[in-house]
């Protein structure tokens, strides 16, 4: 009966060690996503770049994704779950799990955490964000080009540092081309609320906006801008299916390349605990490629040497033309 | 479009999803039954309306869809409360968590694709009048509806005998039961009125006002619409007037942001709540008058004595 015993522990023991082995190999990255990828805005282009670690990777990440966590203390829970179920690697991708990443990182200090957007690090957590404002000033100087009424609506979120340096940004690129142009910004006071932006971009086009832009997630601003008849600019994403007529271009966040360096720094075991901020330079931002770019420099190249010869930020915009041009 | 014929259009496009499911829940309550489940009815009508018009092309097929699919989860809550007895508060509350569970499920297909508009009625003449034209004949379809369920649902309810039947049941619903009425079955069918507009309003919500289709669409309006229904004393008028409040305090919250009145934005977000509770302080001054039209058997499972 001993030897029974001992041989039965024997075996469970050495396949308990294989597993454990085989999963060893295996790294786990997690990503607690604010919305759902399919609001073709900024949890979209996370997801992007979780698709782009899968194909980069192949077998040897495996990467699960949490979506429509709510900031606050269901994030810190939804992290520690993720932490427990052995991620290697987690993406906290919104600055307001800003508290709960630091929390669950103290408890967990062998996993590594990626917070976007945010300020606050440790030895296991590390910031990135892009460089967004680059894109709003350059849409900033394509709005004061292509608006009639010298007037823009803005969608904004929450009066976070980097909302405000958005607004900032796009009125600052306006006021290059146009220095009276003004900017009426209307606070929803949430990330993704597509019936309350549809509202927003309504009342802005009544107020006299000719151009709508928004720091929030959903596509509606778009799709009533288009409705409209006004030029809209989209989030985070190409948003171009929505409204093909009203769209002139978006600010794109690539992930990717961020993603898939980070994930090798894990891999590799030379990950530390950094703060990323790249821009256009850095290919983190990008614009859209829409038809009506397409359009505008084929049929108004003086319109792109007017853009040119007013802007003193001379290597972003010549960066932007080679995208849409070339 | 002039600056004041925009507002109104949005003050309208923003109360009538209210108004849809708050008129349903009136005849609901009027019958003694307290249905919480209206946010999960607007919201599985909001799903269902939306597959339906993206799979077939016709928002007219995707509208009714949506109000098969809030008669389809009303009758569930119908058959648990009535049939079975359970307690009408939980179950509604749990048909609520049911709707929007299973909502996010059927949806999550159709998550990111551009939907199909309902699109506005246009008159060849009196749509084009000056003033008045767009707004009264140029609006949603859906918006007229609701205009006509109000009208309709004020007149059947005070001059129908069928109205009176109805009432009845909802004050004193073991003397209706004596008088030979039956309750059970009245209650069903006020329910199910109930989930065909619930429906109707999230149609209205993934067809009309946002044509896509995200979770948790509705947003809390079904709960403000169960509100407005206190909050208009069960009378049709009031609950029109309490819905365009809501919707006018809301949009013009949002045009003082846009004007750059000093207001904190979450200030101005509040305010619909602050104003709807202010008019019910004002209406609950005078006590005989709010008192009167409640449902005395409101709430309570009817269980037939011999």
């Amino acid at each position: 009966m001993n030897k029974l015993l001992k041989a039965a522990a024997g075996i469970v023991l050495a396949s308990a060690l294989s597993v454990s082995a085989i999963a060893a190999d295996k790294l786990k990255v997690g990503f607690i996503y604010i919305g759902p990828p399919g609001d073709h805005g900024w949890t979209y282009q996370h997801d992007q770049g979780r698709q782009a670690i899968d194909a980069h990777f192949g077998d040897k990440v495996e990467t699960v994704f949490v979506e429509n966590v709510p900031e606050g203390p269901d994030a810190e829970r939804t992290i520690t779950r993720l932490a427990r179920q052995g991620a290697g690697l987690i993406f906290t991708t919104s600055f307001g799990y800003m508290d709960p990443t630091m929390n669950v990182a103290a408890k967990f200090p062998d996993v590594k955490f990626e917070h976007a957007t945010g300020y606050k690090r440790s030895d296991n957590v590390s910031t990135y964000g892009a460089r967004f404002y680059e894109g709003r000033y350059v849409i900033g100087q394509i709005a004061a080009q292509m608006s009639k009424s010298g007037v823009a609506g803005y969608i904004g979120s929450f009066p976070i540092p980097e909302v405000v340096r958005g607004i900032n940004s796009f009125l600052l690129g306006a006021q290059t081309v146009n220095p009276d142009f003004k900017l009426k910004v209307i606070w929803v006071n949430s990330w993704f609320d597509p019936g309350r932006e549809a509202d927003a971009a309504k009342v802005l086009i009544s107020q006299g906006a000719d151009i709508i832009t928004q720091h929030t997630d959903s596509t509606a601003a778009v799709q009533v801008a288009e409705e409209q008849g006004v030029s809209a600019f989209g989030q985070a994403s190409d948003m171009a299916p929505f409204a093909p007529n009203a769209l002139l271009t978006s600010i794109i966040d690539n992930w990717a390349d961020y993603y898939i360096a980070r994930t090798q720094a894990v891999l590799d075991g030379s990950w530390v605990s950094t703060d990323t901020f790249g821009g256009m330079d850095a290919n983190m931002v990008e614009m859209a490629r829409t038809l009506i770019c397409q359009q505008l420099s084929k049929r108004e190249p003086k319109l792109l040497l007017k853009l040119l010869k007013q802007v003193s930020y001379i290597r972003l915009l010549a960066l932007f033309i080679s995208k849409t041009v070339a | 479009m002039s600056a004041y014929e925009a507002i109104i259009l949005t003050i309208i496009t923003a109360s009538t999803p209210l108004l849809l499911a708050a008129i349903g829940e009136l005849v609901v309550e009027r019958s003694g039954v307290l249905n919480l489940g209206i946010e999960g009815m607007m919201v599985m009508g909001a799903v269902c309306g939306f597959a339906a018009s993206y799979v077939t092309g016709s928002p007219w097929l995707g509208v009714l869809a949506a109000v098969l699919a809030g008669v389809a989860t009303s009758l569930l809550f119908g058959f648990l409360t009535q049939s079975l007895m359970t307690n009408q508060v939980a179950t509604g509350l749990a048909i609520t968590l049911l709707g929007l569970g299973l909502s996010g499920l059927i949806g999550s297909g159709f998550v990111g694709l551009p939907g199909v508009k309902l699109t506005s009625v246009s008159i060849p003449w009196l749509t084009d009048l000056p003033y008045v034209g767009r707004l009264v004949f140029g609006q949603d379809p859906l918006v007229y509806v609701s205009v006509i369920l109000t009208l309709g649902v004020a007149y059947v309810l005070k001059h129908t005998r069928v109205g009176l039947i109805i009432r009845a049941v909802g004050q004193n619903h073991h003397s209706a039961h004596a008088l030979g009425y039956r309750v059970i079955a009245v209650r069903y069918a006020c329910i199910a009125f109930g989930g065909a507009t619930s429906g109707l309003a999230g149609a209205y919500l993934s067809l009309v006002y946002t044509p896509q289709w995200i979770e948790n669409m509705t947003a809390g309006r079904g709960w403000i619409a169960l509100a407005l229904v206190v909050f208009s004393t069960w009378l049709p008028a009031r609950l029109a007037a309490g819905a365009y409040l809501f919707g006018g305090v809301w949009i013009l919250g949002l045009y003082a942001q846009g004007m750059g009145i000093g207001i904190p934005s979450q200030l101005l977000s509040s305010l619909p709540y602050v104003a709807t509770i202010l008019a019910l302080v004002i209406i609950s001054t005078n006590r005989r008058l709010s008192v009167i039209n409640t449902p005395a058997s409101l709430g309570q499972g009817f269980v037939p004595d011999r």
